[in-house]
């Protein structure tokens, strides 16, 4: 079992955004479109990579996931801190409310 | 200090509008990111883990009291509130929008400021002594020449897609704190034989995944030579460097595996055939830079102040942060006074908008309008008469600016890590600010003195931990941040890289074992020595006891 | 594909013959890798019509010292944009070789580096696009800056010469 989501930066602004269920991009990890083993990440991960959308976000990459409480949360602490802010500045990023 | 002219400000202007082009034609898809990359970076922008970052070059570290008013302007405009310095002399903001970053480009081109080459495989902005042009120590004001080796360097034609990034120090004292021998190229002012005044001209140093000291190419270039003789570096180095494989692509790298022998042939060849061209420059150029950084208005004082001393006495915490952040001045009745930007527990080397504009101001009516940005990630006020000294340091404290702790243990060099970093493996400000913390008590500090910790989010060690008296260097061991420890390195003229003591250890750990190197160190040593000193004399074994016992 | 030479786009009048592949039987005007350069010099000067080398990384601009007046065309091959190299080798064959053909850029040539390339000796340069885009790529590169700090063989005054006149004009008028 491996969920993943695909997460990428936002182009004009730079913040972290994640791809949705109708190929948005939400800067919230809730509504992120969930891929559960290695084939589905890969053709997600395809989806978020094409062309057309090189104007929209930049770098786009796979992360593990994992539901707690009902909400995702990633199994990496790096990703953790970009679904978050700085650990160090709570009163910034996303964190922040 | 240098002023633009109308050559150097169109200059700027001109790569801002042609910044903003670039970023308009990546913004309509004009052209992808991967062509956009490289052209961001070359003006300072990257992409890091919650935003975009912009990386603000202060040439030299020197900067005028309007530029910092307006870093804190660019700070609450285009940020969110402050900046950090860097141990390159630079400012990074950590959240600035890519739409908006052509602006704040064009607001810093209006103080004379720029984010030019502060990134991407070129020539970097050049690093110098902080106390440039007030230390008593120094032979000549080494400014001038890193002024003209900015303009050297800026748009070089030829040098702008090397194989891989390149950073130039100069030192115009032989007490090095431009840490000149772990750069690409270190220039080290001192006399020839002839009495002249030139460089000794170091190659091959560098920190990074492999670190290196440099060595020297050549004893001594002269003041008219020197710029072709970069020149020719910079071309054997644009020619044979590696490029093959990005980690070993560092001039070091080409240093170490042909050898210094070898570099100092090709160089010396390609020297002797563009020495008489049109890079040398005469003296009557040079004196008109010279002319640029010409001391400042100083009064004619002696050196001891009454009122100063009397202060002194009276205040133990002010004469604490006397003998901690104040330093000799060439001129007398002057001192040099610095500025932590280290209060226990702080992100070292962050700023508010309001703390820059307050230094600024600070400058302004005590320095001369003159501030100085350190490798270490601190202010400095150059030009403070003694009897300023009090009233200087009380408005200080008031900000939280006045930590007496420069040098010491809680004068922590700290990259961004992890908690910014999109290359970082594990967090490094916690780290520095639960070492601070353990060590809050300022006349502990004091006793233990000189310490320098040096701590980076990765092995690309932008945080210099290599060059630590301790270093540590943060790593990721299956998903779990742990340190490693390294001892005995050194910045200085006696630059040395440290030795890992071990095996490395959590977070939790990380801090106890820095403690108690350090309760090793005042239990052995000797009388007058710092910590380095002690580690030199016993060596490693000592130290690792403390640390792993038995283990 | 179109070249871009002095304002305006040329034809390709140069075929171009890699390591192995077989000469030409006729006049037509060719060029060569280095490689091949020095392995069949004789034959290659001794041929009737227009001779090339091309440059690729790595190699050294030096081996061709002594017959730069042999060649109409130096093709210098930018495998990536990244790769710096040919910058050198263009200074080295213009300053310090005196070559006085043409200086082509081929291979990864970007809009964003033709006034780098310019100003390091190169007049002209193979775009990928067509030859409107191309054109309008090159202009638009060569005027986007108008302040140059280094002095290289491309002739512009730099801000340290323009300096001088000043100061020396200020000097005359006093
Ligand atoms: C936050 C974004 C940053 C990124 C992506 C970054 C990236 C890097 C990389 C990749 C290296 C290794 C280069 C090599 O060895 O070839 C490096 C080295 C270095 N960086 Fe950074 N860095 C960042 C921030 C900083 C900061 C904040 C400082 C100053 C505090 C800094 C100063 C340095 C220094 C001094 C070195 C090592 C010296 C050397 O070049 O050998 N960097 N950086
Ligand atoms: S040392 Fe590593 S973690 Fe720290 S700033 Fe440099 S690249 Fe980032």
């Amino acid at each position: 079992m491996s969920l993943q989501v695909v997460t990428a930066n936002r182009l004009d602004d730079g913040l972290v955004v994640f791809l949705t269920a109708d190929g948005g991009w939400s800067e919230n990890i809730d509504q992120a479109r969930v891929a559960d083993g290695k084939e589905a990440g890969n053709a997600l991960l395809a989806e978020a990579s094409v062309p057309e959308l090189d104007i929209i976000i930049v770098g786009p990459y796979l992360i593990e996931v994992e539901q707690q409480d009902g909400g995702l949360v990633p199994t990496k602490y790096r990703e953790i801190l970009r679904t978050k802010g700085p650990s160090v500045r709570q009163d910034l990023g996303y964190q922040a409310g | 200090m240098y002023r633009y002219d109308d050559f150097d400000r169109q200059l700027v202007l001109e790569r801002t509008e042609q910044f903003r082009e670039q970023v308009e034609r990546r913004l309509s898809g004009d052209i992808t990111e991967e062509q956009f990359r490289p052209l961001r970076l070359m003006n300072g922008v990257y992409l890091q883990l919650h935003a975009y970052m912009l990386r603000v070059a202060v040439p030299y570290g020197t900067l005028r009291a309007d530029q910092l008013r307006q870093l804190g302007y660019i700070a609450r405009r285009y940020d969110k509130g402050y900046g950090h310095f860097t141990t390159r002399q630079n400012i990074q903001y950590n959240w600035p929008k890519l739409d908006e970053i052509p602006d704040a480009l064009l607001d810093l081109a209006k103080v004379e400021m720029h984010a030019i080459q502060t990134s991407g495989n070129c020539i970097r902005n050049t690093t110098t002594d902080q106390y440039a042009g007030a230390a008593a120590d120094e032979i000549e004001d080494p400014r001038p020449y890193c002024e003209l080796i900015r303009q050297w360097s800026t748009f070089h034609p030829e040098f702008t897609y090397l194989p891989r990034k390149f950073k130039v120090a100069v030192t115009g004292s032989a007490n090095d704190r431009a840490a000149v021998k772990v750069h690409d190229i270190g220039l080290r002012m001192h006399h020839n034989d002839a009495g002249e005044v030139g460089f000794e001209v170091i190659v091959g140093g560098g920190l990074g995944r492999t670190p290196f000291v440099g060595k020297t190419v050549r004893d001594f270039i002269g003041k008219n030579d020197l710029f072709s003789y970069l020149e020719a570096i910079l071309r054997v180095y644009n020619r044979f460097g590696r490029r093959d494989n990005k980690y070993k692509a560092r001039f070091k790298i080409l240093v170490h595996e042909i050898g210094i022998e070898e570099v100092q042939r090709l160089v010396e060849e390609e020297w002797n055939l563009i020495k008489d061209g049109s890079l040398r420059v005469d003296d009557a150029e040079i004196a008109h830079y010279i002319e640029q950084f010409a001391p400042p208005a100083f009064e004619t004082l002696t050196d001891d102040d009454a009122e100063f001393e009397r202060r002194k006495a009276e205040n133990r915490e002010f004469a604490n942060w006397v003998r901690s952040n104040v330093i000799a001045h060439k001129q007398p009745g002057y001192a040099i006074a610095n500025v932590s930007l280290k209060p226990i527990g702080g992100i070292p080397g962050d700023a508010t908008d309001t703390q820059m504009e307050l230094v600024a101001d600070l400058s302004d009516q005590y320095s001369f309008g003159d501030v100085r940005v350190t490798h270490e990630q601190n202010l400095v006020l150059p030009h403070v008469k003694k009897a300023d000294l009090f009233s200087l340091w009380a408005e200080l404290k008031n900000a939280n600016l006045a930590t007496a702790n420069l040098g010491y243990v809680s004068d922590i060099i700290c990259c961004p890590g992890l908690d910014y970093c999109a290359l970082a493996t594990a967090r490094s400000i916690p780290l520095s600010q639960r070492i601070s913390e353990r060590f809050s008590d300022l006349d502990r500090q004091h006793d233990i003195g000189e310490l320098k910790i040096k701590i980076s989010g990765c092995i690309n060690a932008c945080g210099h931990h290599h060059v630590g008296h301790i270093g540590i260097l943060g790593l990721d061991k299956r998903g779990k941040e742990f340190y490693q420890i390294t001892l005995g390195g050194d910045a200085s003229e006696n630059a040395e890289i440290g030795k890992i003591a071990g095996a490395g250890f959590s977070e939790a750990e990380v801090v106890d074992a820095i403690e108690s190197l350090v309760t090793k160190y005042l239990g052995i040593r000797e009388t007058g020595e710092r910590f380095i000193d002690t580690y030199r004399r016993v060596g490693m074994d000592p130290f690792k006891e403390v640390l792993y016992g038995d283990r | 594909m179109a070249i871009v030479k002095n304002d305006s786009v040329i034809d390709q009048e140069w075929i171009t013959v890699d390591i192995e592949g077989d000469l030409p039987a006729g006049e037509e005007n060719i060029i060569v890798p280095l490689a091949r350069f020095k392995e069949e010099r004789e034959t290659l000067i001794g041929r009737n019509g227009g001779l090339g080398v091309q440059l690729n990384s790595g190699d050294a601009p030096e081996d061709l010292a002594d017959d730069l007046d042999r060649l109409s065309i130096i093709t210098v091959n930018f495998p990536a944009y990244t790769d710096g190299r040919g910058y050198s080798y263009a200074r080295v064959l213009r300053e310090r070789f005196g070559f006085k053909g043409e200086l082509r850029a081929i291979g990864d040539v970007l809009r964003d580096q033709i006034l780098y390339m310019h100003r390091c000796g190169f007049d002209a340069y193979e775009l990928k696009n067509d030859d409107d885009v191309s054109l309008t790529k090159v202009r638009a590169a060569l005027k986007e800056m108008t302040v140059y700090y280094q002095p290289t063989g491309d002739g512009r005054a730099t801000a340290a010469s323009l300096r001088e006149q000043r100061r020396a004009a200020i000097k005359t008028a006093s």
